[in-house]
């Protein structure tokens, strides 16, 4: 076999090409001066982090991603935990529900939630932490769901829960210090790319009117070119540190598994 | 806890009456059951049955009706299937090319690992400032729009190329489009083995025939798989395409969903929810096609 294929490595050149030009195009915005547009000037970033603004929506959007994380991680580790040991069969109907989500697009979940909540507590319909995230556990399931599935799946979870059991923990000790450190990883990863979808999350935030992080790279796109470019480039690196956190936990924890992903939203 | 002195006894299923064994053995899963009825069941199941009702009450089909005989949301829809059509494929297309180069014997193994890195961010990176990154690469005055005017001398506006327009959409749906197929694939070319190759060169078969008769058709099944994964993310994306044109010059099925629930267009409101219904139709069907060609799909896969 060849060692050396120029066609392999036209590909490789061109793929280069097409996914860092446009990083660094957005590099070369972000950094030029908010007044002159010359270069090199700090200005576009400056301006972001004194704005108050700023602040307040990213603490926003990532308090919403830990809220969803932690209510999709208590909804799905009990259910999955209980499938695997009790109630195989019901394993093909909970994977087609965790599978549905994909098969409604967000701008239609959120019309739908729009209209069915409509006229519910203000303290849900209002609030960022009330709609909203009951809305975006919905989006995280088909991920959490397969992340954790293949965590399940890898450990046997009858022995673990029998011998645990035999040998006199209660069922929470069994939980909490048998089962849960055995899908840690499985659960970061899951965690992790929930972070990145939320802190990414455009369309449903945008149409039920809550102000988030990615709302607010809208409402800045639409003024200011400069300081835009510079909160691109951000959200870039979150989702960047995200999904290097997920090969980072999965390393340690000795397994590496393809994170797919939902781009456009 | 009550429940968990009851699910001790539950341990040795066997010593039971099963009868007994069933309600408790359920009560762990309803929380999921009630959580996905109330937030995606029910809502979205009340678009569905919207999309049938009239103005006024009762059953019609004049909101579907409607939407077939308007000519605008018929292209809605037209421009919807032709970038997905157009991104699946050429995004499969590169996918599978760029995955194989950089995967086969002969490419350092670093190129691999960043590939499937970066694959990873890119899948998950999308909306507004995917938006904005191509933007500044390809807008009006983008960096490489106004490289190419200055020291080339080609204006690309002046040739009819906009990113604002259909085609630009189709080139920024391909960066997470792209992505998307490399992670699915990679796995599925790890698969073909290295002795398949020998043994089809041993036989005195040439490397297109290899291809036609052994890669081709272990690849496929993944291959048809993912096109349809990629056809569906395409189809149901908004945000990008909304930060690209302001949901002005590219119509697609989406963005209009979009203009009828925030309100900016005076219609039938059950517009959205028959457009809605479109959406799902086609959706579901990819669902359908796509659950039997997985199944096929996994066989060789590592």
């Amino acid at each position: 076999m060849r060692r050396f294929s120029l066609s392999a490595w036209i590909w490789i050149v061109l793929a280069a090409v097409y996914f860092l030009i446009p990083l660094l195009a957005t590099l070369l915005f972000s950094i030029k001066d908010k007044q002159t547009g010359n270069c090199c000037s700090l200005s576009a970033y400056g301006f972001i982090l004194h704005d108050p603004v700023f602040w307040s929506r990213i603490r926003l959007s990532f308090e919403l991603a830990l809220e969803t994380i932690v209510i999709t991680l208590l909804l799905l580790v009990p259910t999955i935990y209980w499938v695997h040991l009790r109630l195989p069969r019901l394993r093909a109907v909970i994977s087609f529900l965790a599978l549905v989500p994909f098969v409604v697009p967000p701008i239609i979940l959120v019309g739908g939630l729009l209209n069915f909540y409509r006229g519910s507590p203000q303290w849900f319909y209002a609030k960022p932490f009330g709609f909203l995230a009951a809305a975006y556990v919905i989006l995280a399931f088909p991920y959490v769901f397969f992340s954790l599935d293949a965590g399940f799946r890898a450990i046997d979870v009858h022995t673990l829960t029998e011998a645990s059991l035999n040998l006199g923990a209660s069922w929470r000790t069994t939980l909490a210090r048998v089962i849960l450190p055995n899908i840690k990883v499985a659960a970061l990863s899951g965690a992790f790319l929930t972070l990145a979808i939320v802190m990414g999350e455009y369309t449903i935030a945008a149409l039920s009117a809550f102000k988030t992080f990615p709302v607010y790279i809208e409402n800045v796109n639409e003024t200011q070119a400069y300081p835009a470019a510079a909160l691109t480039l951000l959200s870039f690196g979150i989702t960047w540190a995200a999904m290097g956190s997920i090969l980072l936990v999965g390393r340690r924890g000795g397994a590496t598994r393809v994170q797919l992903g939902g781009g456009g939203r | 806890m009550a429940t968990d002195v009851a699910a001790v006894g539950e341990l040795r299923p066997g010593t039971r009456p099963g009868r007994r064994r069933l309600p408790l053995a359920w009560l762990v899963v309803v929380p999921f059951f009630a959580y996905t009825l109330l937030f995606l069941f029910l809502p979205a199941g009340e678009v569905l049955v919207g999309a049938f009702k009239g103005a006024h009450g009762g059953a019609t089909l004049s909101n579907l009706s409607d939407v077939i005989h308007n000519p605008n949301l018929r292209d809605d829809y037209k421009t919807s299937i032709e970038v997905s059509l157009v991104t699946a494929g050429l995004g499969a297309l590169f996918g599978v090319l760029i995955a194989y180069a950089a995967i086969r014997e002969g490419t350092p193994r670093w190129i691999r690992s960043a590939l499937t890195t970066f694959s990873g961010v890119a899948a998950n990176f999308g909306g507004i400032p995917l938006a904005f990154a191509f933007i500044s690469t390809l807008g009006v005055l983008g960096i490489v729009t106004v490289f190419l005017q200055n020291q080339l001398h080609y204006s690309l506006y002046q040739h009819g190329f906009t990113i604002y327009g259909k085609t630009g959409v189709e080139v920024v749906y391909l960066y997470f489009q792209i992505p998307l197929m490399i992670l699915v694939i990679a796995p599925a070319i790890d698969g073909l083995r290295r002795e398949w190759r020998e043994a089809t060169s041993n036989l005195g078969a040439s490397s297109f025939q290899y291809w036609r008769y052994v890669g081709l058709p272990v690849l496929l099944p993944s291959i048809i798989s993912t096109l349809i994964l990629l056809f569906g993310n395409s189809f149901a994306a908004y945000a990008t395409a909304y930060g690209l044109t302001t949901g002005q010059s590219v119509h697609l099925v989406p963005i209009t969903i979009g203009f009828d629930i925030s309100g900016n267009v005076v219609s039938n409101p059950h517009e959205a929810q028959a457009l809605a219904f479109g959406m799902f139709v086609v959706l579901a069907v990819m669902m359908l096609i796509y659950i039997p060609v997985q199944r096929r799909a996994s066989r060789w896969a590592k």
